[in-house]
């Protein structure tokens, strides 16, 4: 092209180059290839990773998981503000709490006619339907709290009203009675107050500090709902 | 080097006809004539579509064989190669534009933060309008305001779903089909939502200005008289004190409702039957949470006189004969009190 090959030869001229002139008389034909694709190789040391939890043992993967499903309970028996719960959730915990509440409430429905406690489907409908209901509502209300994080937490948050539910089943092996009937009702109520406290002690930091109240008045109905289950229920 | 400074700062200040050579390649660079003879590869072809169809096609296709039988197809091969063709091409572009719509619609509905806006709300606002729900104010020349949220609606109903669990649960409430929850949860979202949609459609056949959300937010602000009402009632059943708190707290939240509703309708005829079905509904609704949600219990009364007695036992209980109001109210206690009063009577 001689024109682009005059410019690099005239040093400051009164007339200066235009910078893509000479691009009209390329033109791209179909043989050369304009599109690829660009992969970036993965870090190996993520593949290491991989291929280690892969290769060990199911009881080292069980345990571990179990482990870190205990830490957890801990830190919901005794609530400070820390964010472990939210740093690395998982649903494992709250999957067991739930089937473990949801077996111990659950009747034996001999007579359909009188089948009015609540059922293993029941019990399990409400705690997660309620649990997503709650998570949608912190989001809506402006909380920087992810889906799956504000579900640990409340599933975790269970923890004292299944313990509560124990102690009910204890106690209604003895007689029953109005101090039958007042043990459980202390039980039930602290340990709903210790889950409301528990559950606010994660969850309160991901709202806007004015707002606080309308994200925990919720939480409150949904363990008021499974305390009040729990509370009423007695064996056949 | 002096000589690439000096091109790029000329083509700065270049002027339209350094680039000439340019403008005879751009498509409709001027006009609104699309050159045939230039597109892309189906030179001489009458069919624009045909030649689109290649274009997308050729950038979207990853699978090695079929873009070589493509290049191969790319000139006419005759009718035959020609209608297989373009029966495969049809198909995935109708692939590939319902694949696009869906996932613009997924991601347009699933995304929540529709809802956003509806939930801007602060806990001061929630409790004056929790308030302001029992105060009629009768201004009705001017349509009054309603604040469009959902937040305090919503947990307005799920509360009366727990309080509704508490009733049935202490007043032994046999459910044959379904569950407890289940059947909490129905009434109350269906009332909500369904007399929320039937009003609706009854403002826009009267004309009234209200809108889908705006009903929403007002009758799920008169539940506040409805929890109020139950909550009291479901523990101490006196029928006479039922009867006093529906007429005045429900009387009062459907006054409220019905006075903004008045205000935001033109005519006589069309107040009257909005505002009727309104206010029957309402009413009836408190009425039937609290008759159908709970039985009479006569029989606690007899086993009073025992010290021992099992809290929440389910026994079946007989519906009184005569109507409640007929005679002198007794006060009955429900079952939790009943144990607290024997305790406290046995100290």
């Amino acid at each position: 092209m001689a024109e682009a090959a005059e410019s690099p030869g005239d040093p400051g001229t009164a007339t200066p180059r235009p910078l893509f002139a000479g691009l009209s008389d390329i033109s791209i034909s179909q043989d050369i290839p304009v599109e690829g694709e660009i992969t970036i190789p993965m870090r190996s040391r993520v593949r290491e990773f991989d291929s280690s939890t892969l290769n060990e043992s199911v009881q080292n993967t069980i345990m571990r998981d179990l482990k870190a499903v205990g830490k957890k309970f801990m830190h919901v028996l005794y609530p400070r503000k820390s964010n472990t719960l939210l740093r690395d959730w998982d649903l494992w915990g709250p999957l067991i709490l739930c089937v473990t509440l949801a077996l111990m409430l659950q009747r034996g429905s001999v007579d359909s006619e009188k089948d009015g406690g609540p059922q293993f489907a029941e019990v399990f409908v409400i705690v997660w339907f309620g649990a997503v209901t709650i998570t949608l509502n912190s989001k809506l209300l402006g909380g920087n709290i992810s889906f799956f994080q504000s579900l640990c937490v409340l599933g975790y948050c269970i923890l004292p009203l299944t313990v509560a539910m124990l102690v009910c089943r204890l106690v209604l092996l003895a007689e029953l009675g109005p101090i039958n009937f007042m043990v459980r009702l202390f039980v039930v109520i602290v340990m709903f107050a210790w889950s409301i406290v528990a559950s606010t002690a994660f969850l309160a930091d991901s709202q806007p500090p004015n707002r606080k109240a309308l994200a925990v008045y919720p939480v409150f109905l949904f363990y008021f709902v499974i305390s009040w289950m729990i509370l009423t229920f007695t064996p056949q | 080097m002096a000589t690439p400074a000096a091109p790029a700062g000329g083509a700065r200040n270049g002027a339209g006809s350094e680039w000439g050579g340019f403008e005879e390649n751009i498509q409709g660079g001027g006009s609104a004539v699309i050159d045939m003879e230039n597109m892309d590869d189906t030179s001489g072809s009458s069919f624009e579509d045909m030649g689109e169809l290649h274009q997308r096609l050729r950038e979207e296709e990853v699978d090695v064989d079929a873009a070589a039988a493509e290049e191969e197809d790319g000139e006419f091969l005759g009718m035959k190669g020609f209608k297989g063709q373009l029966s495969r091409q049809v198909a995935d572009q109708m692939w590939q534009a319902g694949k696009r719509q869906a996932s613009r619609a997924f991601s347009l509905y699933a995304n929540i933060d529709i809802l956003r806006p509806y939930f801007d709300v602060e806990p001061a606002q929630v409790r004056s309008r929790l308030l302001e729900s029992m105060i009629p104010i009768k201004m009705v020349n001017f349509p009054q305001k309603i604040a469009g949220e959902l937040y305090g609606p919503l947990m307005l109903v799920f509360t009366l779903v727990a309080i509704l669990l508490h009733g049935m649960k202490t007043s032994d409430t046999i459910i044959r089909e379904g569950t407890l929850m289940g059947t909490a949860i129905g009434t109350c979202f269906g009332y909500w939502l369904g007399v929320s949609s039937f009003i609706y459609f009854l403002a826009y056949l009267c004309n009234a200005q209200i809108t889908m959300l705006q009903m929403l937010a007002l009758l799920g602000y008169g539940l506040f008289g409805h929890c109020i009402v139950l909550f009291i009632t479901y523990n101490i059943h006196l029928h006479a004190l039922f009867y006093l708190f529906w007429l005045l707290v429900g009387g009062l939240s459907t006054l409220r409702m019905v006075a903004v509703l008045v205000s935001r309708t033109v005519g006589p005829t069309q107040r009257l039957l909005l505002c009727g079905t309104l206010a029957t509904l309402h009413m009836l609704f408190l009425l039937y949470l609290h008759f159908a949600y709970h039985k009479v219990v006569e029989g606690i009364l007899d086993t009073l006189e025992g010290p021992n007695i099992p809290p929440m036992q389910r026994v079946p209980r007989d519906i009184p004969a005569a109507l409640p109001a007929a005679r002198l109210p007794a006060i009955v206690l429900n079952a939790t009190a009943k144990a607290v009063v024997v305790t406290l009577q046995s100290h």
